[in-house]
């Protein structure tokens, strides 16, 4: 296999394996990289300087950075049903045919479409700070218009466009001492942490451990530092105790040191896991970010992050250009003047605000010939797609202006640095607040208020040395607190300490008049300027700041930008920086795919799926199915070229002409025991249950505290302290646990017992004139004569062979017997029902019969014709309130907007076209629309066709509806046509109930 | 997600929780005595503390047992936790409905 050579690779160097070439494709060109590169370095390594476009002016950008903070090398990994949009390059591993595109260019980066047009600014003709508030408030209707063109020309990457094949999975974990991060800080606090004996994880998001240790030259007990992380990690692997998470990153800290920690497995079988990690002790160790400087024309493809330069040249011994600069307000950024000088490529000089420098890397790279401008910025860089050199004047004794004449240094690469921000992300997120330290010129950790302790660099520590023993003694505390002998945890790592000047704070470069745009935020194109407009503005919260201007908006959540941008704002109100603070620190660190937090919890492992006893034989005979919360239900059982209302046009007449069958096996069950369950049932339900004989039932409404329907359903005394009661198919598990409240909190001195057993049971109802007769043919013990087993009775014996409890009630108004068998009989049940029946012409029905008939004799189903704010006399169900005792919500019905009289009211409504089937949810109006908005009267709840009266039937709740009646509504309906329908009582069918009780 | 030291179970993850607001709601002994004002103060009238707070919580994916937390709401510090009928330390007891 031919491999592209890699034209900016140095010949040796770096934590690259060249004995491992790897193809990659990045926007349809194919290169070459090593195992042990990043997509970013691999990129660098073939010369792809040019990487995105930027999200509003479509600027070209390339890679800024090498870590999480990233900005510009946002990319789409893989493809199809694989592919991950708003990777970051800097964070994917490089790893075999891996192919990546940029997210933010359209039709390519190099010829972009809204580049040429001047970028979105130019097709949206003015795009100041605020544009969106400005722009869109007004009128709304043109948002459609814009919204086209901005999702088409700035869209962040496309979501795959099919299911995830890729395995996810969760784990829970508990352990004594998290440590988040795996540099010098965090590796020493482990090591300590596990040497006393405590389970402790560390966990890093990069694929090898060493943080800040990797491109450095740096020495820790007196060898190179990167011979101290092998041996540390291999201490740690040692350790029965320790788990090592590479490719982990620490993504959320909640509440009672509760984190979520995201691992990769790149190419492995599960994809991803993430970790729920409850620790007793967390050591963030999460590091620092560098920041850039904010000076015109700061985003050509070629200004880079100086740890970001360091990076390239010594970890992945890439060129990131052929002649470098740097920008720096601060000693540190000097090493990377040194690593480029090391590794032959020349320096045009460096640029230092501070008008006197002399530490120890400053003077290095005297030394080494390199001129330092002291007192001078950065003011333009030259080069649209790459940098093409930079201009350099001197500050004014104020600092606040440049004067002088400019110089210009000519480079290719410019590195920038203005001093380090502690990754305090993780620290916010538990809660803390961090704090400003105007020493250091960072936030840095306030005070912990979980069991958390920064250190090293997140701690504001920058000096290896202190990281050292800092991270050493924290994992060494945090095993004590977590009860272990801190005595273990043996001697610190030494480093010899190195001497830094101070940063001199550079938020924003002077600049002189006509300057570019100095840009704080890449992503977003945020630059100073939409800064200081939004406070003339009176913009004044940061929080406020960052809506109006996106400041921090973008997947990157603002890790470069948002500290300068703060500064900045806070120099403009004058408030100072530690007064303006920053803004909230949200999870995820970085962005995380919603497979990760949905694991294996997706199709049909989403939500439990519950299936009655009897479920296949509705499969087998093509019932079509509905859900009925976690329920399947047979909808109805369409025959050959039915239609869905042919089918239940059919099985009405069934069940009224003949006999119906109906698996009932989801209504809700509650066994309900002990000596007070009477009087409990008394409180529970509105009407009286100590009167109840044995052997017969009663239907009961349960109310809210509140006096609204909550629940209905029919309850039978088995014993005189036990109760059978149903509930609906929806309301069960939530009627058990109100009760057991009850039971547990009020009235404690109750001696009652609940116990679910829907499932326990199978039940099959047989509806119709004709059940009668099929009952008698399967069960011989037990007198089915109207006299002998009457309406509200149920009888125990044996039915088809199998022990049975037969239950007289109807919610059809037809003769209607239920049966009850141990679920484990159920099928065989309904397949001696089946037979029984056939001579009878039984007919299967499913859920949309068992509506229509329910309607037909106007039974309200609960959820359906009620929504919580329905009483029962707005059902016109006054007859089921006990007037001698209390109960559940009995006062809350006198409460004054319960007894108003145009209180919505369940009435029947009949179209005056039969045939019409009013659509549910329907408004209702007094009279026929003549202007808008007309007063609505209330809406409709149920309505079907009935095959039985030949004419449609619908329940509605209307106002003041029981005075209405012979009335006339209307029903404006979607399609244009207003209805009229007769207000009618909501019994339709057989209202004196003769079918039932026959 | 916080940690719950149910009184029977002992600490368990929030998801096996469910929450059931502020406790020692007494619920009255004669409603039908009480005016629409006193009884709309036991039905919607709820405290809304910045600190400390009482309230029920339920181990619904657990022992199914109700119990009193006291919890700070500005921390989410769990300062106590104690059985329906206990005080909690400060003479509090009773039931509380929901």
């Amino acid at each position: 296999m031919s491999y592209p050579s890699q034209g900016r690779r140095l010949p040796e160097g770096g934590l690259i394996d060249r004995g491992s070439p790897l193809l990659f494709h990045f926007n349809g060109r194919t290169c070459s990289g090593y195992a042990g590169d990043t997509l970013a370095s691999a990129l660098l390594a073939n010369g792809v300087t040019l990487v995105g476009r930027s999200f509003k002016y479509h600027r070209p950008r390339g890679i800024v950075g090498s870590g999480a903070e990233e900005p510009n090398a946002i990319v789409q990994v893989g493809e199809g049903a694989l592919t991950v949009p708003n990777m970051r390059a800097t964070q994917t591993e490089l790893h075999k045919d891996l192919v990546a595109a940029s997210v933010n260019a359209w039709p390519g980066v190099s010829f972009d479409l809204a580049a040429a047009a001047g970028g979105l600014a130019k097709i949206l003709p003015l795009m100041p700070a605020g544009f969106y508030y400005k722009t869109f408030m007004w009128p709304q209707s043109f948002w459609r218009h814009y919204e086209r063109i901005i999702r088409k020309a700035a869209g962040l990457g496309r979501a795959p466009g099919a299911p995830d094949p890729q395995r996810r999975d969760k784990i829970n974990i508990h352990c004594d001492v998290l440590v988040a991060g795996g540099g010098p800080a965090g590796l020493a606090a482990a090591l300590a942490a596990g040497r006393c004996g405590a389970r402790v994880i560390l966990a890093d998001e990069q694929f090898i451990f060493g943080g800040s240790l990797l491109p450095g030259d740096a020495a820790i007990d007196r060898r190179p530092a990167r011979d101290w992380v092998g041996r540390a990690v291999d201490e740690l692997r040692a350790m029965k105790r320790v788990r090592l998470l590479p490719r982990t990153t620490v993504c959320g800290y909640f509440d009672h040191n509760f984190l979520s920690l995201l691992e990769r497995m790149p190419g492995q079988p599960l994809a991803e896991r993430l970790w729920r990690v409850r620790a007793r002790r967390v050591v963030l160790a999460a590091g620092a970010i560098e920041r850039p400087l904010v000076f015109p024309n700061n985003d050509r493809p070629g200004v880079m992050l100086a740890s970001a330069v360091s990076q390239y040249v010594r970890r992945y011994a890439v060129r990131p250009g052929t002649c470098g600069a740097l920008f720096t307000n601060n000693d540190s950024g000097y090493t990377a003047v040194l690593d480029l000088l090391d590794n032959g490529i020349s320096v045009a000089g460096v640029v230092d605000p501070r008008t006197t420098v002399h530490g120890p890397l400053p003077g290095r790279v005297r030394e080494r010939g390199v001129k330092i401008h002291t007192g001078c910025v950065v003011t333009n860089v030259a080069g649209r797609r790459r940098v093409r050199g930079v201009q350099v004047m001197t500050l004014s004794q104020a600092g606040n202006t440049v004067t002088g004449k400019a110089a210009t240094l000519q480079c290719d690469l410019l590195a920038v640095s203005g001093g380090w921000s502690p990754a305090v992300h993780l620290h916010a997120q538990s809660g803390a607040r961090p704090v400003f330290d105007e020493s250091r010129a960072c936030f840095v950790p306030g005070e912990s208020v979980q069991a958390e302790q920064s250190a090293g660099a997140a701690n504001g520590v920058f000096d290896l040395a202190a990281c050292l023993a800092e991270g050493h003694a924290a994992g060494a505390a945090a095993a004590a607190a977590a009860g272990f002998s801190a005595a273990g945890g043996g001697e610190a790592p030494s480093a010899e300490p190195a001497e830094q000047a101070p940063l001199m704070p550079l938020w924003l470069a002077p600049a002189p008049p006509g300057h570019g745009k100095r840009f704080v935020d890449y992503q977003n194109d945020t630059d100073a300027a939409d800064l200081q407009l939004a406070v003339r503005e009176n913009y004044r919260a940061m929080e406020h700041v960052k809506r109006y201007t996106a400041l921090g908006f973008g997947t990157d959540q603002g890790k470069l930008g948002n500290i300068n941008g703060m500064a900045i704002v806070a120099a403009e109100t004058g408030a100072g920086i530690a007064a303006t603070g920053t803004t909230t620190f949200r999870p995820p660190y970085t962005p995380l795919a919603f497979g990760a937090l949905a694991g294996r919890e997706r199709g049909q492992f989403f939500d439990p799926l519950r299936k009655t006893a009897i479920h296949q034989w509705h499969v087998d005979h093509g019932a079509e199915f509905e859900n009925v919360g976690q329920w399947k239900r047979p909808w109805f059982y369409p025959r050959p070229g039915e239609r869905m209302v042919d089918a239940v046009n059919r099985e009405c007449l069934a069940a009224r002409g003949a006999v119906g069958i109906l698996d009932a096996g989801t209504l809700g069950k509650i066994d309900v025991r002990g000596p007070d369950a009477a009087e409990f049932l008394n409180r529970i339900y509105t009407n009286a249950w100590d009167k109840l004989k044995i052997g017969a039932c009663r239907y009961g409404l349960m109310l809210g505290e509140d006096g609204m329907v909550m629940d209905d359903g029919v309850t039978a005394r088995i014993a005189e302290d036990r109760f059978h009661m149903t509930t609906t198919t929806g309301g069960a598990a939530h009627v058990l646990a109100w009760m057991e409240r009850w039971l547990q909190t009020e009235w404690p001195h109750l001696r009652v017992f609940l116990t679910s057993v829907t499932e326990r049971w199978a039940t099959v109802s047989l509806a119709g004139p004709r059940s009668r007769a099929v009952m008698e043919t399967l069960c011989g013990g037990i007198d089915f004569a109207a006299a002998a087993f009457p309406l509200m009775a149920f009888r125990d014996g044996t039915v088809a062979g199998i022990a049975a409890r037969v239950f007289r009630i109807s919610f059809s108004g037809e003769l209607c017997y239920e049966v009850n068998v141990a679920a484990g009989h159920g099928r065989a049940l309904w397949d001696a029902c089946m037979e029984a029946g056939a001579v009878h012409g039984i007919t299967p029905y499913g859920t949309e019969t068992m509506h229509v008939l329910r309607a037909e004799k106007g039974y309200i189903i609960v959820g359906q014709d009620t929504d919580g704010s329905v009483t029962p006399m707005d059902l016109g169900m006054e007859w089921i309130l006990s007037k001698k005792k209390d109960f559940l919500g009995k006062r809350s019905l006198s409460r004054p907007d319960c007894v108003r009289k145009d209180r919505k009211q369940l009435v029947g409504l009949r179209t005056m076209d039969p045939q019409e089937v009013l659509p549910e949810g329907a408004q209702l109006t007094d009279s026929r629309i003549v202007s808008r908005p007309a007063p609505m009267v209330g809406h409709v709840t149920s309505s079907y066709y009935s095959a039985c009266l030949k004419h449609s039937i619908a329940l509605a709740l209307v106002k003041g509806g029981r005075a209405r009646m012979g009335g006339t509504v209307y029903a404006p309906l979607v399609d244009g046509r207003t209805v009229a329908a007769e207000v009618c009582s909501p019994v339709f069918y057989d209202p004196e109930g003769a079918k039932q009780n026959g | 997600m916080l940690l719950i030291p149910c009184p029977w179970c002992g600490p368990r993850d929030q998801s096996e929780f469910s929450y059931g607001g502020q406790a020692h709601i007494v619920r009255p002994a004669e409603p039908a005595a009480l005016g629409d004002g006193e009884w709309a103060d036991y039905l919607f009238m709820r405290d809304n503390p910045m600190g400390a707070h009482r309230e029920q919580w339920c181990h619904s994916g657990g022992c199914r047992r109700w119990f009193n937390v006291k919890r700070d709401t500005v921390t989410y510090r769990i300062l106590a936790v104690y059985k329906i009928g206990e005080s909690g330390g400060e003479g509090e007891g009773g039931g509380g409905a929901p």
